[in-house]
């Protein structure tokens, strides 16, 4: 299984964690920390899987950030690597061309995605359409929500602002 | 507008947050977010929740606490619209984990949730759930996952298949209650359902032997005819990655065939030609189709044997091995570490591209190319494969070199075939890296060394061009001076050239350069620094001519501010000044270092190090042993012991040289404790040095003795005064018709191995004996302690006698009585008169 998530910046700025096993909030800066410092030293021409406390740690550096998952030893590294690039494309498709600036004003709607590609630690769903229709699904449902609290707002204050006159 | 609401939108705060310079500013923005948060959630407002969940988990996220928080994510996911319930499930699995107790506080508003008509929010539920459940709350809500498994909508179902697979993780016993509908999932069409639910058969199998019998039995079938439709299924769009149709898919079916398989001859009958098919179908060009293969070799590896399919997954691996993709070869590595139990043959064959990866610029491959070659190492390519390996160490990087090097030596010492190979081996490797080697593996070497007699020559001539080479190595430093030390008369001499060595001339005086700079040089350190005074001392004896030169080399050191080079520095010059006649006695070549013993020692880890100490412990790495006071024995020649005594840690390797058959041609090298300034102390000192606390193996020479006892102008022996309670009777130690020596004896109360002998010496000429001196010596197993004499002139014809008393610890008390040979010294009107004899006349007891 996947145990976690991190996608850091060349810089080592955290921009999503996601954690499948139980680490404390204490050890998860920990593992941030020393993670983001064997990573981000390896060179460009290296493989992309390092041995770090006993299990596996896949990365693939997309622009200016870093993807990694953690995996268990007896897990395929390819196919993570094929998941991370899973992963990716359905954000492109999303935010349309996606650069690290998207995933910083819009963490909350990557976490969304996601949450719709793994959970458990495991894949959810191999098919990046069917990702982004429900994914796109969700967000109307926000956006009809929104509009109707906000219909309901303004109505009432109409109503408060005829009822102060 | 709500005038209580935190009046920046998320976006706006994030772009406050990146555009401060330093991190104070960074620090002061937060803390205001964090305070209108805080205030607002104590309002208990609503309209602004989410959008403050959102800015919180920002902030987490650039490591700030927020445990304030925590709640309002309970408040969230309990409200009834969709994008509370949404940020409130993300804000949950963000800010906790599954040890916090407020977690159990979700439980009930999940169990709605996962009830609700919008299904939606049920896959929020189960998403949350899937995450971070605790075990309670697993078995809580087990049931209700249970049934989402037969859903109508095919999303709701997979995400129930991936949220049982953490239930029966932190749940077990509830496994059972899966394998129905698990097995039900297998027989969808939808691909998300079908990958998530051969995850779920997966993990079933690997929790409960139950369900992997019942998916053997039922499912083994169906399964390979899916993955049959999916190897050869047209073109897919939806789920098609680099022209394969869901490589994930054909992953996760190879997997749950692999745990199927495994162990039964039935199921992998049933796989062999969807695998065979899979194995040469799928194109390797890119990284979907090599992932592909390795999960199907991995496969192929793991199910009962068929001869073929076999070869085909170590041909995929030899192929992966070639690639210039650094993964393919890492990956490739790996499945032939696991290969070898297999079939180690197969994995032979491509020891040539293995031994090429040990030299790879990728540290993670280099790693793994060396623990594959360490495995496959046998005796019949043991010599291609280390030379191979030392090239590879000249390449390597220092943290490499480490690893390397450990691995090189244990391959040496286990697989050698002939001691010059194993010689030539180990001085390569100590010529690269000397520095990395291990105390233990040159102290090996050096036993090895002098265990091949024939070689000598050989070692030290190659040492020596080592030497002028390699400096900076301070273990190829060490064996160099102790060889050169040891056998320096066959370097100058070239003594024992074999047919492949180029003739090479060193003087005298090239030798001593030699130890000089290793005692000069700046990196030498304590250890080293002492084994080439020792070494010099030898050279000294050797090399005549070179004394004068030795002996000033050696007092520059007479000043050191370390005591263990001071002390070897005005010892040694001691025996070159005023020892002449025992010099070369003392440093004659030392004898054959035990090999079997000495392996012995070093597998029930004693500690070998020579350490450099900080005085009390003196490690003395070659030729000096400090004696136990006992064995004087083997000088006097009184082997009437055969077992050696037993005796301190570091005693007991001596003992085993001294069990070694001393030829009486060779005059037993002794070793001489040179009295320092204080003749008294010397005892005691010699008491003291007795514990050989660490062991090395060239630590040895033969014996001992406290030759001050019989070496003249040392001073009169100690003797210890004591007591006398007759237990027994007195005997006549000795009688000749000058002199009579009576002992009294008596036990020491309480310990049985000791016995207290008072000697009493009578005069039985007319003449007065002066410089009375009597001297003992007792087998190994025996230790003697004297006292001063009450005074060293015996009246004549017994009118006065002498009192001596000595203590005698046996060790073997009980199984052999005492014995002692005595030696009894006195000037008769000036001339010097000598008696010697053997007292056996012991009470047996005793």
């Amino acid at each position: 299984m996947i145990h976690f998530v991190l996608l850091i910046s060349r810089q080592g700025k955290v921009r999503l964690t996601k954690w499948y096993s139980p680490y404390s909030q204490k050890e998860r800066t920990k593992v941030i920390r020393e993670l983001s410092g064997l990573i981000l030293t390896r060179g460009p021409k290296l493989c992309n899987f390092v041995e770090w406390r006993g299990l596996r740690v896949v990365y693939k550096r997309y622009a200016s950030l870093y993807f990694c998952m953690c995996i268990d030893e007896d897990d395929n590294e390819l196919e993570i690597l094929e998941i991370i690039h899973h992963y990716v494309e359905v954000l492109d498709r999303y935010f349309g061309s996606v650069c690290e600036l998207d995933l910083i004003y819009n963490f909350h709607k990557a976490y969304f995605i996601l949450d719709e590609l793994l959970i458990a630690g495991e894949l959810q769903e191999p098919s990046k359409r069917t990702v982004a229709r429900l994914v796109a699904a969700q967000d109307s449902l926000v956006e009809t929500a929104k509009e109707q609290t906000s219909s309901i707002t303004n109505i009432i204050a109409q109503v408060a602002n005829t009822a102060s006159l | 507008m709500n005038p209580f609401s935190s009046g920046t939108r998320l976006r706006d705060m994030i772009r406050a947050i990146r555009s401060c310079k330093t991190a104070a500013e960074e620090r002061a923005v937060v803390r205001k977010e964090c305070a209108a948060i805080r205030a607002a959630i104590s309002e208990n407002d609503q309209d602004y929740r989410h959008r403050n969940l959102a800015k919180l988990m920002f902030i987490h996220m650039l490591g700030y606490p927020t445990h304030f928080g925590q709640m309002e994510c309970l408040k969230l996911i309990a409200s009834s619209g969709f994008p509370e319930k949404r940020i409130g499930y993300l804000g949950l699995m963000l800010l906790l984990d599954e040890r916090q107790e407020v977690l159990m506080l979700v439980t009930n508003s999940l169990k709605q949730d996962l009830n609700h008509s919008n299904q939606y929010i049920i896959g929020l539920a189960l998403c949350a759930l899937g995450n971070i459940c605790s075990a309670e709350m697993a078995r809580d809500l087990a049931p209700e996952v249970e049934r989402l498994l037969q859903f109508r909508d095919p999303n709701i179902r997979k995400k129930a298949a991936l949220c049982s697979i953490r239930i029966i993780k932190k749940v077990p016993d509830l496994a059972e209650n899966f394998i129905n509908p698990a097995a039900s999932l297998l027989r969808e069409k939808h691909h998300g359902v079908l990958i998530t639910g051969v995850q779920l058969c997966t993990d079933l199998c690997k929790v409960s032997s139950e369900a992997l019998e019942y998916f053997r039995e039922k499912c083994t079938e169906g399964l390979v005819k899916t993955l049959k439709d999916m190897a050869n299924s047209p073109y897919a769009p939806e789920y098609d990655i680099a022209g394969i149709t869901d490589p994930f898919l054909h992953i996760r079916l190879l997997k749950l065939l692999r745990i199927l398989g495994q162990g039964d001859a039935d199921a992998s009958d049933c796989m062999n030609d969807i695998l065979a098919q899979v194995a040469t179908k799928i194109e390797s060009n890119k990284n979907a189709g090599n992932a592909i293969l390795y999960e199907c070799v991995g496969t192929i590896m793991s199910i009962e044997d068929n001869g073929g399919l076999r070869v085909l997954a170590i041909n995929i691996l030899g192929r992966f091995l070639s690639n210039r993709d650094n993964n393919i070869r890492y990956v490739a590595l790996n499945m032939l570490m696991k290969a070898i139990t297999v079939d180690a043959q197969a994995v032979q064959r491509h020891r040539a591209t293995i031994l090429e990866c040990v030299k790879d610029s990728d540290a993670s491959i280099r790693k793994k190319a060396l623990d594959l070659v360490y495995l496959l190492v046998n005796e019949s390519n043991v010599k291609p494969l280390t030379k191979e390996l030392i090239e590879s160490l000249e390449a390597s990087d220092q943290e490499f070199k480490g690893v390397l090097t450990a691995k090189i030596c244990s391959l040496v010492e286990k697989f050698s075939p002939e001691k010059i190979w194993y010689i030539d081996q180990m001085l390569k490797v100590l010529s690269e890296a000397g520095n990395f080697v291990k105390d233990e593996v040159w102290h090996a070497l050096i036993v090895v060394i002098s265990n091949a007699s024939d070689l000598h020559g050989y070692s030290v001539r190659a040492l020596y061009r080592a030497f002028q080479t390699s400096t900076e190595q301070e273990t190829l430093v060490r064996v160099a001076v102790w060889c050169i030390g040891e056998y320096g008369d066959m370097l100058v001499n070239n003594v024992g050239m074999l047919d492949i060595e180029e003739p090479i001339t060193v003087t005298e005086s090239d030798a001593v350069d030699a130890l000089e700079v290793s005692i000069k040089r700046l990196n030498s350190d304590l250890t080293t620094k002492a084994m080439a005074l020792i070494a010099l001392l030898k050279l000294s004896s050797r090399f005549p001519s070179c004394s004068e030169r030795i002996k000033d080399i050696i007092l520059q050191n007479k000043r050191s501010f370390v005591l263990e080079l001071q002390q070897r520095s005005i010892e040694f010059n001691c025996i070159l000044q005023k020892h002449q006649n025992i010099r070369s006695a003392l440093v004659e070549r030392m004898p054959v270092l035990d090999e079997a013993t000495f392996s012995g020692r070093r597998a029930g880890s004693l500690p070998t190090s020579v350490s450099t100490s900080t005085g009390t412990a003196r490690n003395l790495p070659n030729g000096i042993a400090k004696p136990a006071a006992a064995p004087v024995a083997d000088l006097l020649d009184l082997s009437s012991s055969d077992a050696p005594a037993p005796s301190s840690s570091g005693g007991d390797f001596l003992q085993d040289l001294l069990g070694v058959d001393l030829s009486p041609a060779s005059a037993p090298p002794g070793t001489s404790q040179p009295p320092k300034a204080d003749d008294k102390a010397s005892l005691v000192n010699l008491n003291g040095l007795a514990s050989l606390t660490s062991l090395s193996p060239n630590a040895t020479s033969a014996s001992p003795a406290p030759m001050m006892d019989l070496l003249d102008g040392f001073g009169p022996s100690p003797q210890k005064k004591e007591e006398n309670g007759p237990a027994y009777p007195s005997l006549v130690a000795y009688e000749s018709s000058t002199l009579r020596m009576t002992f009294n004896i008596s036990k020491q109360p309480g310990n049985p191995q000791i016995t207290l002998i008072q000697a009493i010496f009578t005069n039985l000429s007319p003449n007065v004996y002066n410089d009375f001196l009597f001297q003992a010596a007792v087998p190994k197993f025996l230790q003697l302690h004297l006292d001063p004499a009450s005074s060293n002139t015996l009246p004549a014809s017994g009118n006065g006698s002498i009192i001596q008393s000595m203590k005698v610890t046996n060790s073997q008390h009980g199984k052999k009585s005492l014995v002692m040979r005595i030696r009894i010294a006195y000037k008769i009107n000036n001339k010097d008169v000598l008696e010697e004899g053997q007292v056996s006349n012991f009470p047996r007891d005793l």
